[in-house]
């Protein structure tokens, strides 16, 4: 009969392969907190940081022994050295939204886009009764209402600023709106000939006024808008079919995924940059892993504000850099043939990895807000996670009875919500892969939903007309 | 007997006469008044007739009228927002089933608690015991008359066993035994053929009820699991009531209209 606990001998190494400290002699029932500590004081913190630990990129939930040794898929032993890989975690932890704080009424019809402004301060949501309708975080009460758009709103964007939102809709209209005073800024940018399907707005830290907007649309292009000038500056067509989503990646290029199959890279100038081949049906959606510092630009959960344009693109540029890590971006792109492709495009034009198991369609994929890790929304009524860097499995998460329409991300990346066909949103606990909480309160299906850059809220909205604010 | 098309030979030829235009016109404005004086003067069979033919020619006509009106009215249509508002990304997934959530589970259950529900056919013809039973007569000569044959459809649950002759009452033919209904779906318009679950209520007798007697007017549960209606909690659906709508001893099928 062995040792309950015998000891292990252990090295610490990054994510990244360097170590960290000599080997050492531990018992081994050293659970996650105690390693805290130790590789606390190795790196000598002033103030104690968060970490999680994998052994073999099986994380140590209870201690090594039970979750390493003691496992059945084990291929280790005590005798072994072992490699402990350690991931720094968010200084700050959001709590789970519980219950359903506000359901606003207002829209005539389904809302359709949900959106909190970068700062977390203001939220917006675009609706199939024609308006943009901006609410009162304070209060929970409408604040305005735009009205211009002549079909539904399909799309809203808030500018890196959060001093101006953008709107598509099926008229073939872009409008720019103030949310401050709800009105519109200027009258509507024209040029696509067919509905818009998705906004990006230029990441802060290229140009700290950020002024410039893509659209994408279904007639086949993307165009991008100067806003001051309100006038297009040039247009990316070169899709021979609807274009689903776009991106504007924090090196200056954008990215545009289309039911042509492709995914194609342009240069800043406007230029073609890339064509990524690989999917064999439409190509839904695209997720950048940097995806949550260019939403939230020069804002963090500190909620420090940047006292003028300047400070606020070297904020972001800080934010952008340290979520890059020196690794270049990574982009997943979902698609029709129920797969994902992760691919890393500044190194190759063939993706890293080819994440198979979902058995319908794709619809919306997302990075966590630390890059590390991948939630597929898949119409199969499942959500799927996945290693951001290797594209590995790692669980599937099982629980609504409809099609999962989106996925979100609390801002420390320790939860996922999700919201589906079925009129509920669920949240995932990313720690156990399970169920934690289910929000129910929709009478019809939930189309869009976010949840606020500083994870105080979360607000969906869908086909029953009513915004909820959901809060813990 | 005309030979070949003298008459088109000769205005080919000659032309028309000079007034045959203003004959044509005069003919025209007089054949209302020839027209009004016949119907006033018919009757029998011959009015009957008359009449229908007229009524017929009426409703051709408001309908021309109106297409012309519709032709010259401005058209406004484009302006107009279509509703049931899909997000981008179910744009261009047609021919994807997109079922409401019609089910209220409180308002259903209120209902219930009631026993009265707002249903396509509130009021059935009574139907009697006379009717509805056939006396099967028992014993060795056949004195007995207590037992009953029930002559109208049932619906019979899946773990159902006879009972013993001595004590079977009612008998329930398996010729008229069902086991599915032909459901449509008032919003999506569409049928569906779905396994009945129960008979709820059948609006004639309590009794009708217990027996599953299926009567037009019953209300029946059926099962819509492959409909995919979720409940507001996210639950998938598989209970629904519904209606019958036909005269099942007549047709031989089930026809149900969907309760929402």
């Amino acid at each position: 009969m062995p040792d309950a606990a015998p000891p292990i001998l252990a090295q610490f190494q990054t994510a990244d392969g360097q170590r960290t400290g000599p080997p050492l002699s531990l018992p081994s029932d050293v659970t996650p907190e105690q390693l805290t500590i130790l590789i606390n004081s190795f790196l000598s913190h002033d103030d104690p940081r968060p970490y999680s630990f994998y052994i073999d990129d099986t994380e140590i939930v209870r201690s090594v022994h039970a979750d390493i040794l003691a496992a059945s898929t084990s291929t280790r032993s005590a005798e072994d050295t072992l490699t402990i890989v350690y991931q720094p975690q968010a200084f700050f932890k959001v709590r789970a939204v519980t219950r359903c704080a506000t359901s606003m009424t207002g829209h005539t019809e389904a809302v359709l886009s949900v959106s909190f402004s970068p700062d977390g301060s203001q939220l917006a949501s675009g609706s199939g009764d024609t308006t943009v309708r901006i609410w009162d975080l304070t209060t929970d009460t409408p604040r305005h209402t735009c009205r211009g758009h002549a079909k539904w709103v399909l799309a809203i964007a808030w500018a890196p600023t959060g001093r101006v939102l953008a709107s598509g809709a099926m008229d073939n209209h872009v409008r720019l709106w103030n949310p401050a005073t709800g009105e519109a800024l200027g009258g509507p940018l024209t040029g696509h000939k067919a509905w818009i399907t998705s906004l990006a707005w230029e990441p802060l830290h290229i140009n700290p006024r950020g002024t410039r907007l893509a659209s994408s649309s279904k007639d086949g292009t993307v165009r991008v808008w100067d806003t001051t000038l309100r006038r297009c500056l040039f247009t990316l067509s070169g899709h021979t079919a609807a274009v689903t989503c776009v991106k504007w990646a924090g090196d200056g290029r954008i990215y545009s995924s289309s039911r042509d199959k492709t995914i194609k890279i342009w240069n800043p100038d406007g230029s073609l940059y890339k064509t990524l081949a690989g999917h064999a049906h439409w190509v839904n959606t695209l997720a950048l892993s940097t995806d949550f510092a260019l939403r939230t630009g020069a804002f963090d959960h500190t909620g420090k504000m940047p006292e003028n344009e300047e400070q606020a693109g070297a904020w972001a540029l800080e934010r952008y850099n340290a979520l890059r890590g020196g690794a270049p971006e990574r982009l997943i792109s979902g698609s029709d043939d129920f797969t994902m492709l992760l691919w890393d495009p500044a190194a190759s034009n063939k993706p890293v990895a080819k994440l198979c198991g979902h058995q319908k369609l794709v619809n919306h994929v997302s990075f966590s807000p630390d890059g590390r890790l991948i939630a597929s929304a898949s119409f199969d009524n499942s959500v799927k996670l996945w290693d951001g860097v290797t594209g590995k499995f790692l669980a599937s998460l099982r629980g609504h009875v409809a099609a999962v329409y989106q996925v979100c991300w609390s801002a420390d990346s320790r939860m996922l919500l999700s919201a589906s066909k079925d009129s509920t949103l669920k949240v995932w606990d990313l720690k156990t892969k399970k169920l934690k909480i289910e929000l129910p309160g929709h009478a019809d299906e939930v189309y869009a939903v976010d949840w606020s850059p500083g994870g105080d809220r979360v607000a969906s909205g869908g086909k029953d007309r009513v915004l909820k604010i959901w809060k813990h | 007997m005309p030979q070949n098309e003298y008459i088109e030979e000769s205005i080919r030829r000659h032309g028309r006469r000079m007034d045959h235009a203003e004959r044509k016109r005069k003919r025209e404005a007089r054949q209302v008044h020839k027209d009004a004086e016949f119907a006033q003067k018919v009757h029998g069979l011959k009015a009957k007739l008359y009449n229908k033919k007229r009524h017929s020619e009426k409703i051709q006509m408001k309908k021309t009228l109106k297409m012309h009106d519709e032709k010259n009215a401005k058209q406004k249509t484009d302006d107009a927002v279509p509703e049931g508002a899909v997000p981008a990304y179910l744009l261009d997934r047609e021919g994807q089933q997109r079922a409401k959530v019609l089910s209220n589970m409180l308002k259903q259950k209120r209902k219930e608690k009631a026993g009265k529900w707002n249903v396509p056919l509130p009021k059935v013809r009574g139907i009697a015991e006379d009717e509805m039973f056939k006396v099967v007569k028992t014993g060795k000569s056949k004195s007995k008359a207590w037992k009953r044959m029930v002559t109208k459809p049932t619906f019979v649950g899946d773990g159902f066993t006879r009972k013993p002759p001595k004590y079977e009452r009612f008998i329930r033919p398996m010729a008229l035994r069902y086991k599915k209904a032909n459901v449509t779906h008032p919003e999506l318009k569409a049928t569906f053929q779905l396994p009945i679950i129960g008979v709820k209520k059948n609006p004639q007798s309590p009794m009708y009820t217990q027996l599953g007697v299926l009567t037009k007017g019953t209300i029946i549960e059926v099962n819509v699991a492959e409909l995919g209606l979720v409940t507001t909690g996210g639950k998938v659906l598989w209970g629904k009531y519904a209606q019958i709508t036909n005269n099942p001893e007549n047709d031989g099928c089930i026809n149900a209209l969907l309760l929402v």
